[in-house]
C-alpha cells in the first residue's frame, strides 16, 4: 500500500466532496438527540467538531470540548451495525390470488455508503459480524452485499471513554487493518493511512503529501495517549474456562436482581446479531410478509420452545448472554464476541458492567 | 362454509379510547365485518345484540356493585374474553382511588353524593372473572388490536410480541432519553406497543402500556433514586398512573412512597 499522506485540515471538505462525487452516501458522526449518532452527512459541518462525551455506567452526556478537532469522542449509541444488519428487514412476500399463492422474495435494497469515522473496536465488530454471516458456510446475502458496497474510513480514537476497554480485548485503539481509508486527527489535519485499493480509488489523482516523519510520530503518539487513558480492563486470561466454570456462582442471581432485560446492551452491541422471523398478515389472511428484525436473548420469548420459555427468569438470561459473549463465542466463532467498545456498559439503564460482573462471577464462591 | 364469529365489545369504567382504537382501524375494518358479525358494540351501533359471542373485547374496570354482576354475565356468554388496554387490564388511572379515601372523594366532588353508587376500589376483569388475553395500554395499538382479532379468526395463539420499550427505541435509532440526559423514562420496564411515542420526543415513558412481562421495577427505581438523584415525589406518580395497579408498578409505587428502599449498598 501507499505510504502515508497528510491531509491538511483545510482540505477535508474535499475528502467527504470525493465521496459524494464517487457516488457513497456517506454516514458519519453526528450530534443528534443529546447524543453522537452516525447519520447521514453532506459535509465536514455535520461532524462533531468541537464535541466531546463523558461517559460512566448507565450515563452519556455530551460536551464542549473549546476545540476544533472533529473526532475527540468515543463511541455513541449507534453502531455501524444498524446499516450492514438493519434493524427490520423485509425478506418476502406471499399473495393469494385466485390461483393459488405467488411467492416473492424481497430484494434488499444496497446502498454504497461510506462509513466515516469507524473505531477500531468498531472494525473489530464488523470482522466479527463478518464471520457471523459470511464465514461459516451460511452466506447472508443481503449483510455480504451491504458489506461489498461499502467504504470504510477509520479514525483513530483519541479520547477514549471510561467505559472502553479495547486494550484488553485487544482490538484498539489503533486501527490495524480492516479500512480503506484511515484518519488519525492531529491540530494541523490528519495522518491518511490507505487500506485498499478502493481506498486508494477516493484519492485518485489527488495532489497530497506524504505524511512527514514528525506527523507518523504524532500519529502514533495519538493512539499510545488513548492506549494509556484507557482505565477499564477485563482480564480474558482463560476466560472462557474460567466463566463456564462458575455457571452456578450466586452472583449470577445478585446481577440478575439489578438486570432490567430490557435488551438495550444487545441492541448497542455491535457485535449481537440475534434476530426474528416473523410472518405479518393481513385480516383475512391474503396477504402475508416475512419480516426479519433484531431480537435479543434477555426477551422472554427469544428461548420460547414448545410453549415455555427455556430461560424464564432474568438471572438466566444475563447468563446467556455473557458466556455467549465472552465465553462459548470462542467455541462457536473461535474468538470473543466483545471488542470493548464499552456501549453495554454505557447504555444499560441501571449501569451494569460486564467488566465488573465478571470480576465478581470469578471469584471463588463464597 | 362456517358461520361467521360473533364479536361484542363490552365497556366498564372507562374512557371509550380503546373501542375507539377499533374504529380507527379504518383499513381493516371492512375486512374486519367481513370475517365477523359485529354482534354488540354500542360505540358502533345502536342494534345491540344478545349472547352467546365468540369474542368478547372488555374495556374498562369494575368501579360498581353493578358492573361486577354485569361482568359475570359477560364471562358466560362469551367463549373468548380479551380485555383490552389498561383500565380493564390493571384498573385503569381511575385505580388511584385505590389509594385514596372513596367516601371523602364522593363528598368532595358530587353535591349530592347519595346518588353516587360506586365501589371504594377500582379494579382489573381479572379480579372478577377469568380472561383469556389481556392487551396493554392506553389506548391500546390498534395494529395490535387487529392483530389479536386476526389470531382469534385464524385459531392461532393470541399473542403480542412482549418487548420492552427500550427495543422500539432501539430500532429506530432513537438515543436514550435517561442515558443521555438523565431523564426518568419507565421504558426498560414497559410493554411495547406505542412505538415509543414519548421517548421520540425527547420525554421519559411513563409506562401507560403497563409493565412488560417480568419487569424488574425495583432495580430500576433503586437505580434512579440512588444514583440518579430522583425523588420519590417524581417517581411515585410517574408509576402510578394509568397502570398505577398493575402489581410490578404498584409494589414499586408502594415500596418509594412508603420510603422503603432496598440495596442501599447499590455497588
Amino acid at each position: 500500500m501507499k505510504e502515508p499522506l497528510f491531509l491538511p485540515r483545510e482540505e477535508f471538505p474535499t475528502l467527504i466532496a470525493r465521496l459524494l462525487d464517487q457516488g457513497y452516501r456517506v454516514i458519519a458522526p453526528t450530534v443528534d438527540q443529546g447524543a453522537i449518532v452516525y447519520a447521514e452527512i453532506q459535509s465536514v459541518d455535520s461532524l462533531p467538531r468541537g464535541w466531546t462525551d463523558e461517559q460512566q455506567p448507565g450515563r452519556y452526556r455530551l460536551k464542549e470540548t473549546g476545540n476544533s478537532r472533529c473526532f475527540d469522542f468515543a463511541v455513541g449509541p449507534h453502531s455501524w451495525k444498524q446499516f450492514l444488519f438493519p434493524p427490520l428487514q423485509r425478506i418476502s412476500t406471499a399473495i393469494k390470488g385466485e390461483t393459488g399463492w405467488t411467492f416473492a422474495v424481497h430484494e434488499p435494497e444496497i446502498h454504497r455508503y461510506a462509513f466515516l469515522g469507524v473505531r477500531a473496536c468498531e472494525l473489530a465488530g464488523m470482522r466479527v459480524q463478518d464471520r457471523v454471516f459470511l464465514e461459516r458456510g451460511y452466506v447472508d446475502t443481503a449483510y455480504e452485499a451491504r458489506r461489498q458496497a461499502s467504504l470504510v474510513i477509520a479514525v483513530n480514537c483519541a479520547v477514549p471513554s471510561a467505559n472502553c476497554f479495547c486494550t484488553s480485548m485487544q482490538t484498539g485503539p489503533r486501527c490495524e487493518g480492516g479500512y480503506d481509508l484511515a484518519l488519525t486527527e492531529l491540530d494541523e489535519g490528519f495522518v491518511l493511512e490507505v487500506g485498499s485499493a478502493a481506498g486508494a480509488d477516493v484519492l485518485a489523482d489527488w495532489d497530497l503529501q506524504q505524511a512527514s516523519a514528525e506527523r507518523m510520530a504524532a500519529s502514533r503518539e495519538v493512539s499510545l495517549n488513548a492506549a494509556r487513558s484507557i482505565q477499564k480492563t477485563l482480564d480474558t486470561q482463560d476466560l472462557r474456562d474460567r466463566l463456564m466454570a462458575q455457571l452456578e456462582h450466586p452472583h449470577w442471581q445478585e446481577v440478575g436482581e439489578r438486570c432490567l432485560s430490557c435488551t438495550n446492551c444487545t441492541m448497542v452491541c455491535p457485535t449481537c446479531f440475534c434476530s426474528h422471523v416473523t410472518e405479518v398478515s393481513d385480516l383475512d389472511q391474503q396477504n402475508v410478509e416475512r419480516e426479519r428484525r433484531w431480537d435479543s436473548c434477555f426477551h422472554l420469548d427469544f428461548s420460547m420452545l414448545h410453549g415455555r420459555p427455556v430461560r424464564n427468569d432474568i438471572r438466566s438470561r444475563y447468563r446467556q448472554w455473557l458466556t455467549h459473549k465472552l465465553a462459548t463465542w470462542h467455541d462457536q466463532f473461535g474468538e470473543s464476541g466483545c471488542v470493548g467498545c464499552g456501549r453495554c456498559i454505557t447504555w444499560c439503564p441501571v449501569g451494569i458492567d460486564l467488566t465488573v460482573e465478571v470480576k465478581e462471577l470469578c471469584r471463588d464462591q463464597p | 362454509m362456517s358461520q361467521k364469529l360473533r364479536l361484542a365489545v363490552f365497556k366498564f369504567a372507562s374512557c371509550d379510547g380503546c373501542q375507539l382504537s377499533l374504529l380507527n382501524a379504518e383499513d381493516e375494518l371492512l375486512a374486519l365485518a367481513e370475517q365477523v358479525e359485529i354482534a354488540h358494540f354500542a360505540e358502533a351501533s345502536s342494534l345491540l345484540g344478545a349472547g352467546p359471542f365468540d369474542i368478547a373485547l372488555v374495556e374498562g374496570s369494575i368501579t360498581t356493585a353493578h358492573d361486577a354482576e354485569r361482568i359475570q354475565q359477560v364471562r358466560q356468554s362469551a367463549k373468548t374474553l380479551i380485555t383490552i388496554g389498561a383500565c380493564a387490564t390493571s384498573g385503569g388511572i381511575q385505580a388511584l382511588r385505590n389509594w385514596g379515601d372513596h367516601e371523602e372523594f364522593l363528598r368532595i366532588v358530587y353535591p349530592r353524593p347519595e346518588y353516587i353508587e360506586s365501589l371504594a376500589t377500582s379494579t382489573p376483569i381479572s379480579a372478577h372473572v377469568p380472561v383469556d388475553f389481556e392487551l396493554q395500554g392506553c389506548p391500546v395499538n390498534t395494529g395490535q388490536l387487529v392483530g389479536i382479532l386476526a389470531d382469534v379468526l385464524h385459531q392461532r395463539q393470541i399473542r403480542v410480541p412482549n418487548h420492552s420499550v427500550c427495543r422500539t427505541c432501539k430500532l429506530q435509532g432513537v438515543v436514550c432519553v435517561a442515558v443521555a440526559r438523565g431523564v426518568p423514562c419507565l421504558g426498560p420496564i414497559t410493554q411495547a406497543g406505542c412505538g415509543a411515542l414519548c421517548p421520540r420526543f425527547d420525554r421519559g415513558c411513563y409506562g401507560c402500556f403497563g409493565p412488560v412481562v417480568q419487569a424488574n421495577a425495583e432495580s430500576l427505581t433503586d437505580w434512579l433514586v440512588q444514583r440518579e438523584h430522583q425523588s420519590p415525589a417524581v417517581l411515585v406518580p410517574l408509576l402510578r398512573n394509568f397502570n398505577a395497579q398493575a402489581p410490578a408498578f404498584q409494589a414499586s409505587g408502594d415500596r418509594l412512597a412508603a420510603g422503603e428502599m432496598n440495596r442501599g449498598d447499590m455497588p
